[in-house]
Parts: C-alpha cells; sequence; structure tokens
C-alpha cells in the first residue's frame, strides 16, 4: 500500500526541554476548545495573548523537531496543548497522540489509533482537510477521515463512545475537527466532490448519541428552515428553495458539505459555518441559484434550526465552496458597535456580515479576483451568473478553484487591528465536462489546469485592514499559503509554508524577523502555550499534505496538466523533502 | 456505360473498407466468458479468459474498443480521481508504477470489484465489455510505445497542441522541437 508505519520516534533534540511542564491552556487554534466559553470566542481569532516571544527577541528562539509521529501524510492539525499533555492528530488514518512534555525527552503518554476504513483514503480530495483533537472536560474528541468521531478520556486515551456518521458508500467523509457547544458536539461532512450531500449534526457529548443533523439542500424541513430563519437575500423568504433552486432531484446530490470548521458563539447561542461548493463543478448542469451550497449559515446549536443564511456565490460555476474560515469580532462599525463576523472567501471577497442578524456589511476584494461578491453588496441583488459553457476551456481566471484563501485560517490582532489572511494566488483554466451522478465515484464533471498568475508569485499573507476596509501591507509568498496564521501579542504574526519554512514576520509592518528550514512541509497552523517554568513555547506540525500537496502524497504526474485537479504541475515546483513523517517542531528562548 | 466502368471500382472501394471487423453486440454466451478472469488469491494478477484469448485479445489493439474506453473514462468520471493519467485522489497511470498490477485482468478486476484504498466497484455500473474496453484504454494512458490503434489521452488543458495532434515529425531522425 506504499503506507510508511514506522512507530513514533522520539528525536534527540529534546534535552533541551527539561523540567517542562504545561500549565493554563493557552493555543492559538480554535481546534482547542476550553470550558471558558468567552476563551473560545477569542480562539476563533487565531489570536495568543502571550507576548514573551517578541518582534525584539523572536531572532534568538532555539528549538527543531522533537517528536516524529512515523505518519506519512497531511498533518493539517495544530498541536493543542492542556496541563502537561500536548496532543496531536495525525492524517488519515488518524492517530492520536498525547505527549508529555515534562521529562528530558518527551515521551508518549499514551496514544490512539483507530481501525480504519481504508476506502477513505480515495475519497479525501480537493481541499480543506483539517484534524485536531477538540478538549472539553475531561473528554477529548476527534475526527476520522472515515467517518467517526471519537471521544477519549484526556488522561488515559481510553474511549468513551464512538459514532459512525458519514457513509463512505456515498463518498462522505469528516475532514474537520469537531466543535462542543452546549453539551453537544457538532460535526460536518465532506465529499462535494462526490455528489454528497451536505450535513451538519449534532451529538449528545456524553452518550455520543445522534440529535439532529440538517441538510444543506432539499426541502426546508430537512434544512432546519422554519418560522425563525430570515435569510439576507430577499429573494430567498419562500419555501423549498433547497428543492426549487434544482434541476428536478439534482439536490439529492447537491453538495454543500459543512467541511470547513464549525464556530459556537456562546453569547449569543448560535453556531455558525460554511456550505461547500455546489456538485458538480460543471453549472451547465445544475441551472439555478444552487441553494444553500457556497453561503454561511447561522444555526441555533440546540435544535439546528437555521437562524440566517448569506451566499457567498451563487451557483458557483468555478467551485469555490464557501467553507474558508471565519473571524468572529466585536468592533465598532461605521460608528456603532456591532458583533461582526468576517467571512474571507475562496472568491477573493472579505465579507463582513452582521453575526446577529445576518445582514451583509461589506465586501471587497483583497486579492485579484475576477468574481463579482454576491450580492453585489448592501441592499443589492445579484443579476443571473453567467457560467462557462460545456466542452469550452475558459482561459485565466482567478482565483482558481481551489480559493484565494480558505485551505488555512485566518489570524487577527487586536492590537494592530489587522487580519492576517494566507492567500493563494494560482488561476486556472477551466473546461466543464458533463459529469453523471453515480454514488460513491466522483462528481466533478471539470478539466482543470492551474497555473501561477502571470504578474509573479503564487502566495501571499496579506494584512487586511477591517476598520478601513483595505489591505495594509501584502508579502509576497514562492507557494501559496495553504496553513493557517498564528497573530500573538508580542506582536508576531507566525505561519509555515508548502516548502517548509517557518516564519515569522513583525504584525505591524510585514517585515521577517526570523524563519526556521525544516525538513517537510507545513499545512498546519502554528501553536503557542506557556510552559510550568513561565516560558512561551512555539509548536509547528510538518507535514506536506492537503489539497496542495496531493501530488507529493499520491505521486502525482506533473505531464498531465490536470493532475490533482490541476494543482500538481502548479506546484510541481515545490522542492521534493526528506523527511516523510508528520513532526512536531517546538520552540522557546534559550 | 460510365456505370459499367466506375462500378467495379466502388465495389473494390467498398471491400477496402472492411479495416478491422467488430460485432455491434457481443453474442451472449462471448459476454459471460469475458467475465470469468481467474485472479490470484491476492486479487492481483491471473489468468485471462479463454474467449479473451481466443478472440486474439481484441481489447488491446482494436480502435474502436479503444476508442469506447476512452469515452467511458471520461463518462463514468474516472478523470475525477485519475485526471488523464496523472492522478488526483487515485494513482496516476502515467508513472508506471501500478499498486495493483499492471496486466489486463489486473485492470479489470480493479475496474469490475473495486480496490481497498477507495477505488469503487464499477461492475454494477458497467457491462463486461465496457471494462474491458477500459482497461485497454488505461493500458495505453500508460504505455510508453505507441500502440498502432490509440486514441491517446487527451492533452486538451495545454495551450499548445497535444503531441498527438503534433505535424508528424521523422522519429529518431528529428527531435521533436515542443
Amino acid at each position: 500500500m506504499g503506507e510508511l508505519h514506522r512507530h513514533p520516534q522520539v528525536i534527540r533534540f529534546a534535552a533541551k526541554l527539561r523540567g517542562l511542564t504545561l500549565v493554563g491552556v493557552l493555543a492559538a487554534s480554535s481546534a482547542l476548545a476550553q470550558s471558558d466559553p468567552g476563551a473560545q470566542l477569542s480562539a476563533s481569532t487565531s489570536f495568543s495573548a502571550l507576548d514573551e516571544i517578541g518582534a525584539g527577541n523572536v531572532q534568538r528562539l532555539t528549538g527543531g523537531p522533537v517528536f516524529a509521529t512515523g505518519r506519512f501524510g497531511g498533518q493539517a492539525g495544530a498541536p493543542s496543548a492542556a496541563g502537561d499533555l500536548v496532543y496531536i492528530e495525525t492524517g488519515f488514518p488518524n492517530a492520536i497522540f498525547a505527549l508529555e512534555l515534562a521529562q528530558a525527552s518527551p515521551s508518549v503518554a499514551w496514544s490512539y489509533a483507530p481501525e480504519p476504513d481504508g476506502r477513505a483514503r480515495g475519497l479525501s480530495c480537493c481541499g480543506r482537510t483539517e484534524f485536531g483533537p477538540v478538549l472539553s472536560g475531561a473528554k477529548l474528541y476527534a475526527n476520522t477521515l472515515d467517518g467517526r468521531t471519537v471521544a477519549l478520556d484526556r488522561r488515559s486515551g481510553n474511549k468513551f463512545w464512538e459514532t459512525k456518521l458519514a457513509d463512505l458508500s456515498n463518498g462522505e467523509t469528516l475532514a474537520s475537527p469537531p466543535v462542543v457547544a452546549d453539551g453537544k458536539v457538532l460535526v460536518g461532512n465532506a465529499g462535494d466532490e462526490f455528489g454528497a450531500r451536505g450535513w451538519i449534526a449534532a451529538l449528545d457529548a456524553e452518550s455520543g448519541r445522534i440529535l439532529w443533523r440538517q441538510f444543506s439542500t432539499g426541502p426546508d424541513a430537512e434544512i432546519g428552515i422554519g418560522p425563525s430563519f430570515s435569510p439576507f437575500d430577499p429573494r430567498d423568504r419562500g419555501t423549498d428553495r433547497g428543492v426549487a433552486t434544482w434541476p428536478p432531484s439534482a439536490w439529492q446530490h447537491g453538495g454543500g458539505s459543512v467541511s470547513g470548521r464549525i464556530i459556537y458563539d456562546p453569547e449569543l447561542r448560535l453556531v455558525f459555518h460554511g456550505t461547500g461548493r455546489a456538485a458538480p463543478w460543471d453549472a451547465q448542469e445544475r441551472p439555478g441559484a444552487n441553494r444553500w451550497t457556497s453561503g454561511l449559515f447561522a444555526r441555533d446549536p440546540e435544535t439546528g434550526q437555521a437562524r440566517w443564511f448569506v451566499a457567498f456565490g451563487a451557483r458557483d460555476p468555478y467551485a469555490r465552496g464557501g467553507v474558508a474560515q471565519d473571524v468572529l469580532l466585536d468592533a465598532p462599525w461605521k460608528g456603532s458597535a456591532r458583533k461582526l463576523l468576517l467571512h474571507p472567501d475562496g472568491n477573493g471577497f472579505l465579507y463582513v456580515v452582521d453575526r446577529v442578524s445576518g445582514e451583509m456589511l461589506a465586501a471587497d476584494p483583497f486579492t485579484h479576483t475576477d468574481a463579482s461578491p454576491e450580492p453585489a453588496g448592501p441592499g443589492a441583488v445579484a443579476g443571473p451568473v453567467p457560467s462557462p459553457d460545456e466542452n469550452v476551456v475558459v482561459r485565466d481566471i482567478c482565483p482558481a478553484w481551489s480559493g484565494a484563501t480558505g485551505a488555512g485560517s485566518p489570524a487577527f490582532s487586536p492590537r494592530t487591528g489587522l487580519l492576517y489572511l494566507p492567500v493563494s494566488r494560482l488561476c486556472m483554466d477551466f473546461e466543464p465536462r458533463h459529469a453523471s451522478y453515480l454514488a460513491g465515484t466522483p462528481f466533478i464533471g471539470a478539466n482543470i489546469k492551474v497555473k501561477p498568475p502571470k504578474d509573479g508569485t503564487s502566495g501571499a499573507l496579506v494584512a487586511w485592514d477591517v476598520q478601513a476596509r483595505k489591505a495594509a501591507w501584502s508579502m509576497n509568498e514562492p507557494f501559496p499559503l495553504a496553513g493557517g496564521v498564528l497573530a500573538t501579542a508580542g506582536d508576531l504574526v507566525l505561519y509555515g509554508t508548502l516548502d517548509g519554512m517557518i516564519k515569522a514576520r513583525d504584525a505591524r509592518d510585514g517585515k521577517l524577523l526570523w524563519s526556521f528550514a525544516a525538513t517537510d512541509g507545513i499545512i498546519a497552523q502554528p501553536a503557542t502555550f506557556n510552559s510550568s517554568n513561565g516560558h512561551q513555547y512555539l509548536a509547528v506540525m510538518t507535514g506536506l499534505g492537503g489539497g496542495f500537496g496531493i501530488a507529493e502524497r499520491n505521486m502525482l504526474d506533473p505531464l498531465d496538466q490536470s493532475a490533482g485537479l490541476g494543482l500538481a504541475a502548479a506546484l510541481s515546483r515545490l522542492p521534493t523533502l526528506r523527511e516523510r513523517s508528520a513532526t512536531l517542531y517546538l520552540f522557546r528562548l534559550p | 456505360m460510365r456505370l459499367v466502368v466506375v462500378m467495379p471500382f466502388a465495389m473494390l472501394a467498398l471491400a477496402g473498407c472492411q479495416r478491422e471487423e467488430r460485432s455491434l453486440r457481443l453474442d451472449p454466451p462471448v459476454e459471460a466468458g469475458l467475465d470469468e478472469v481467474r485472479v490470484m488469491s491476492n486479487g492481483i494478477g491471473g489468468a485471462p479468459p479463454k474467449v479473451y484469448v481466443a478472440l486474439g485479445r481484441p481489447y488491446e489493439n482494436n480502435a474502436f474498443d479503444l476508442d469506447q474506453g476512452k469515452r467511458l473514462y471520461d463518462w463514468f468520471g474516472c478523470t475525477g480521481c485519475h485526471a488523464h493519467g496523472g492522478g488526483n485522489t487515485g494513482p496516476a497511470f502515467l508513472d508506471g508504477w501500478w499498486q495493483y498490477g499492471a496486466d489486463p485482468v489486473s485492470i479489470f478486476v480493479s475496474i469490475r470489484d473495486g480496490r481497498t484504498a477507495g477505488m469503487p466497484a464499477f461492475g454494477r455500473y458497467l457491462t463486461t465489455e465496457q471494462i474491458w474496453q477500459l482497461t485497454g484504454y488505461v493500458q495505453t494512458i500508460g504505455a510508453y510505445s505507441a500502440k498502432t490503434a490509440a486514441p491517446s489521452r487527451n492533452d486538451e488543458m495545454q495551450s499548445r497542441p497535444s503531441e498527438n495532434r503534433a505535424p508528424a515529425t521523422l522519429g529518431a531522425l528529428q527531435p521533436p522541437s515542443r
């Protein structure tokens, strides 16, 4: 099978970590759910209040690899720390490690290796894939690609329950971590590329029993649309729009998966989740507005009933989806304090939404884009969206299907007021092809060639001034930024790159302050936490994979321009990396 | 009078059209026999059906069958996972590595019954003949030497003419310029 199953091995850099115990949970990623509800909200901004490592001393960071998981493949989840343990969930087959860093060298306190369903490997497709354990109380929750949610004992790794949610035979998988909201575990499916119908489900956190499941397409009763639903677009107030905006029965395999992160706002008692691209990608086969794909739902976690919905690209003819990571922010907007939701979309626009009412306040392009925001702004009603003809190649569409952003999470720093966006500047040639739906087989219908933009490099880190509604600065990167960004109170912006660099930039002006060359590509968000001796640590997982790393992971052949939906050829200049095992890197000040 | 002169030539010309034989529908016993591959216990490799050999291995070199295979490759979503040979979530065909065997029986079984790493079973969607046609086409994708009757893989996302549509060259004497 070509899979490397080595025993986990500890790399002997670790002597430097003597006496390290982790106190107080502090991590940047929202994968780290906490019992304190306020902290989880701030976690959606990927901002850490730790400031020991700062712009003035980051050059003196020392460290390196400390733990190799022995798992070959994409490592999209950030490590999370709690108490004296650091938790890692690897890519498929989704092993979970709890590492004890208290001793001279990190040791495995426990590990959990589920018995994987190998079919999931071939169903892992196209775009955002992220795993990471979620900690809540004494339990640790995790999703596996082959469709299961497990609850483990955080101290011992013993399994409390396991619930099978996704049906692999329909092309469904799970590709994002769960979220704990009010005694419930919320899980969304992936599988747009196989025509799987998107859904979000709530499990009882104690028993794993399924409490409710709401779909993204179909009749109102199955979507959770009732009297309390008030969508932004007035045309969406009709009944059964999830059926009427599709050709007959096409909604049954219309995509709209919930494959991005789900965010819980405990104050408003709402969950927010994006919906994925419509299936098939060939828009000629699905005339209509294709509700409720490529948009954003706000739901009541108690019942799953929808409160509001905004669309980010009706019909989504170039398949960018709507599952990019949102940021929740309480900030002034045009003079009055509002509860905002910032959604940087794959189509290149940053949407500002009032997260109480679902009103769209602004849509501004943060990178070069040919797309038009839909609707075109507050009060506007969008016209018909043209979609390309079948069997005709439309050239130089920007951004590519993989999105201007979305593979990694953005970060917001309240100290600078800037939103740091990991941006891909790839463009594409797109040829829609007829696709037939066969359950469990790909339902894409497109030949795609992806390429860098004509004017240069294929990635960027964009610092977006939310109040001024323009980019404060932008730093180009040779490759698309596929991993999340972390901002800290030390005025640093930290991220990893596909070619294995860990970079720290000045949050104020983007100046490169520190970088470290790892031995494998990075698609995970960096994390930071405090140890018991009061010192701040920076943790980064390497392991190339996901949508952008698929060429490396599956040994694709870039001779075929359409390999990896075009990404293999576009990223063929990625260096071949030596380390094939997902590895934890730790850094601290000497 | 003129007709008398033209007729023999016309008949000769028509006779010349018989390039290769194919039947529009397989005899049911042949179709049933084509399904009887004998596979090794590990699911890789084995002996082709007797009728397949008796027919002269038609799906490997018959232009019509290869062409049908190419159409099926597009219609049944093979491109979604394998692209035009470069691979995606499924493995590449161009690179000469075959996880489950390169011989026609292995490929036939992969398509018909699926494989454990995510290849779906297409036996429920395709007839036996169609699976053999696909098998033949999939082999041409990864072939390093040209077949005399091969619609080769699509190169159409290229912004330059594809190799198989480029003007003929003198082979080894003149290396292709592109």
